[in-house]
């Protein structure tokens, strides 16, 4: 970490100042970068949880919650007071220490891949040169988590459970990285400001007309989304949990707080899909393709806003990855769950080559122009 | 996916349909704040029309999981006639539904030959103890207060056949008060205003006999109150009504003096007296509803002061038509042919049990016997809709609009006249 961060300070390419960096010392920034986290971390979740209670019950025609705090924006919190409280059960058989570590092993690499992620113009808590790279091999740590819980738990339905997800985990890690591959291609950087930065400029070639990669990579972007839905094992992707087979898979023996630890897992997992799908391919904090935010000067107008422009830029943001969420709820209760082969299938026949195929284009394109 | 359309087509779709309900109204009824709109029919409880009961022990051997508990004894009834046999009679003991076994499954209501067991859509009897939920033959019996009336028949069906019954035998019954009357005049006009009295006490007697379900309802809130069973309280009460109702008309047979008189103002009285006990006083009710009290007592209470109320204006109209007696005698035999007409089948619970008492009666709003056989006030219903009644209380209320409303269309053509 200390390395990654001594790297990026002397890269080449110029490094945007987090608006956290006030004066020079070193504890005043970090507090505050760990404060951003920690909210980014713990409050983000609850809107997302919340709007899927919300969207899921509009759905299928319930109302969601209704009863904690206002229009039950609070049944999250209400939970998670609930699960602090409930009896922390280790099954006999179970392996104690790695049954009690692995909430931990899952959740906490979601809460380091929230250090590189840009929701504004300067907010963020880290810049990384390689910061896509960072985020996607630091996620898959979560996998372990995943997989050290389904064994410890000594349960069948667990151990089932946990191989499906180290199965499903793997065969989607690769179209991601394939379609993030492709990103990063275009934008000739792994920075995610950087990949921000390079969106704002993006022109069509030959006009003066401004596009997110959405638009260009709309083949990288279906194939992130989906593989995105299957490492974060939300339906139609549940395999891993498919409570009609396997109980509810790793999950199956864990009470209280490690049960709400992986809940949490589950819903960062989403906040920082969305975040790196409205870096990667939404246009970061931007409002809309080529529309600078107000106040904002620097490159493509993105960088050097006033806090106006700065809060604007976060809201921006969070929007999209509201939207995302939205999305991912909305195939939630729109699909069937996949049976494992199909699954399997549609990752390697399928997705694989479509991403490689995407790769491929995007580089001859790169190149051509 | 379906062969003719292109592959994805149905994804799509699929999501379409999704999205369209967001933008529906949630299907959701917030239960504890508001009353949940049941379907008429709803199995919520059971109830027990303890009157209908003959210990036949039908549904008790029939319930699959036995919980229907019967105590009975038999009872010998003197012979009928001289000379008859004696005949034994079941008398119901104890009548009992385990409600933590009942599966509601409804066999017992289906198998039961005498309509003694009635499905009631209240369903919050819960309790902190299993045992509780054993409701004995008194709880079963005030259930049976709860249970809606009828469906409505479809326009032009013939009248089932113990309505038919009921009319015809009102009509006869209409007959034979007419020309008792009309003897006791003759014999009034040959004695003196004291012997009047007693005439016309005898003649009111096979009225108030038809009337039978009316009960006091002073003594019976008191006896209820006294702790009594609900049983002892209403047949007691009904001896009360019996009681206070002769008293009353012999009472006033005496106020009212001279011979004509005497024979023709009492006779109006006992029709009007008889009030159905199946109005409610909508006033008393909506008020006892915002006060937030439940349907159940709102609707009792309001039944209470519907015929309190109707005494009282009786006693009122009854002071003056003692100065214009016999003002419209001759015109009774078409209004009293309304009630009859709306006779409701015997033993439906909570269905208004208008009696038919052909009695020959002066024109008064109490005659008017215009009785709800399914018919709403559809303006009313649809306000009380709007404004977000569940469509049970604004079904009943439309019920009650249409039978006033109805009355005072009856009580103006008269006026016309
Ligand atoms: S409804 Fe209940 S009491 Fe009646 S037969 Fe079924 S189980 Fe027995
Ligand atoms: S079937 Fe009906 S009449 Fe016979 S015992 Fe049961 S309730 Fe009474």
């Amino acid at each position: 970490m200390i390395e990654l961060t001594s790297a990026s300070a002397t890269a080449f390419v110029a490094q945007a100042v987090s608006v956290f960096d006030v004066g020079d010392g070193f504890v005043v920034p970090l507090l505050l970068k760990l404060v951003f986290i920690l909210a980014m971390f713990f409050v983000v979740p609850i809107l997302g949880g919340y709007l899927e209670h919300k969207v899921m019950g509009r759905m299928q025609d319930r109302r969601g919650p209704v009863e904690a705090g206002p229009f039950g924006s609070l049944q999250l919190v209400a939970d998670g007071i609930k699960f602090i409280q409930k009896e922390d059960v280790i099954p006999r058989a179970a392996d104690p220490w790695v049954f009690a570590m692995a909430p931990g092993v899952a959740l906490v690499p979601v809460l380091l891949v929230l250090l590189v992620i840009p929701i504004g113009p300067g907010v963020f808590a880290l810049d990384l040169e390689l910061g896509l790279f960072y985020a996607l091999a630091i996620s898959s740590i979560s996998t372990l988590g995943i997989l050290m819980g389904g064994w410890a738990s000594a349960n069948k339905f667990s151990l089932l459970g946990g191989l499906r997800a180290a199965g499903q985990l793997i065969a989607y890690e690769l179209p991601l990285i394939l379609a993030a591959a492709a990103v990063a291609l275009q934008a000739g950087t792994l920075s995610l400001v950087g990949i921000v930065e390079a969106q704002a400029t993006f022109l069509i070639p030959g006009t003066d007309i401004n596009l997110w990669y959405l638009f260009p990579q709309l083949l990288g972007f279906g194939i992130f989304f989906l593989a995105a839905m299957a490492e974060l094992a939300r339906p139609p992707f549940d395999m891993p949990i498919a409570d009609s087979e396997l109980v509810f898979g790793y999950m199956t023996e864990y009470t209280g707080i490690k049960f709400a630890m992986f809940l949490l897992t589950e819903y960062a997992g989403m906040i920082v899909m969305g975040g790196l799908i409205a870096v990667l391919y939404l246009g970061g904090w931007q409002l809309l393709p080529g529309v600078p935010l107000p106040g904002c000067e620097g490159a493509g107008g993105i960088f050097d806003c006033g806090w106006q422009g700065q809060l604007l830029g976060v809201a921006v943001t969070l929007g999209k990855m509201m939207l995302i969420v939205f999305l991912f709820v909305w195939a939630r209760v729109t699909y069937p769950r996949l049976r494992e082969d199909q699954l399997q299938r549609m990752a390697w026949l399928v997705l694989v080559p479509l991403a490689l195929l995407n790769l491929a284009v995007i580089t001859v394109a790169k190149v051509v122009f | 996916m379906a062969t003719t359309s292109p592959p994805g087509v149905g994804l799509l779709k699929g999501l379409a349909v999704t999205i369209k309900h967001v933008f529906s109204r949630p299907s959701t009824q917030m239960y504890p704040k508001e009353r949940p709109d049941l379907p008429p029919r709803s199995r919520g409880v059971i109830a027990l029309m303890e009157e209908n009961c003959t210990v036949c022990m039908l549904c008790a051997r029939e319930c699959p999981d036995w919980c229907i508990y019967i105590d009975s004894h038999k009872e010998t009834v003197p012979p009928a006639k001289e000379g008859g046999r004696a005949r034994t009679r079941n008398v119901l003991d104890r009548f009992a539904i385990d409600f933590a076994l009942c599966m509601y499954c409804g066999i017992c209501v289906e198998v039961c030959p005498f309509d003694a067991l009635w499905w009631s859509p209240e369903f919050e009897y819960s309790e902190y103890s299993m045992g509780l939920l054993l409701h004995e033959k008194d709880k079963l019996r005030e259930w049976a207060d709860t249970v809606p009336p009828p469906p409505p028949l479809e326009e032009g069906a013939l009248p089932p056949a113990e309505v038919a019954d009921a009319i015809e035998k009102a009509a006869k019954q209409r007959e034979l008060a007419a020309a008792e009357e009309a003897e006791a005049a003759v014999q009034a006009e040959a004695t003196t205003g004291a012997a009047a009295a007693p005439a016309a006490g005898k003649k009111a007697e096979p009225e108030i006999e038809v009337t039978a379900g009316q009960i006091d309802q002073e003594t019976f809130d008191k006896l209820i109150a006294e702790g009594k069973s609900e049983r002892i309280a209403r047949s007691k009460a009904k001896a009360a009504w019996v009681k206070k109702e002769k008293a009353r008309l012999k009472a006033e047979m005496e106020a009212s003096g001279g011979g004509e008189a005497a024979a023709e103002a009492p006779a109006p009285k006992p029709a009007e007296v008889h009030v159905e006990a199946g109005q409610i006083d909508q006033e008393t009710y909506d008020q006892l509803i915002a006060e937030g009290k439940t349907e159940r007592m709102a609707r009792a209470k309001a039944k209470a002061a519907y015929v309190k109320k109707e005494k009282a204006r009786l006693r009122a109209e009854q002071a003056a038509a003692a100065a214009t007696p016999a003002a419209g005698t001759p015109a009774t035999a078409e209004t009293a042919e309304a009630p009859a007409a709306e006779a409701p089948a015997s033993g439906a619970p909570a269905t208004d049990a208008a009696p038919a008492s052909g009695a020959p009666a002066a024109k008064r709003l109490g005659d008017v016997h215009v009785e709800g056989t399914g018919e709403i006030d559809q303006e009313t219903f649809d306000r009380l809709i709007a404004e977000g009644k569940s469509e049970r209380i604004a079904r009943s209320k439309a019920k009650a609009a249409w039978v006033k409303k109805r009355k005072q269309e009856l009580l103006d053509q008269e006026g016309d006249a």
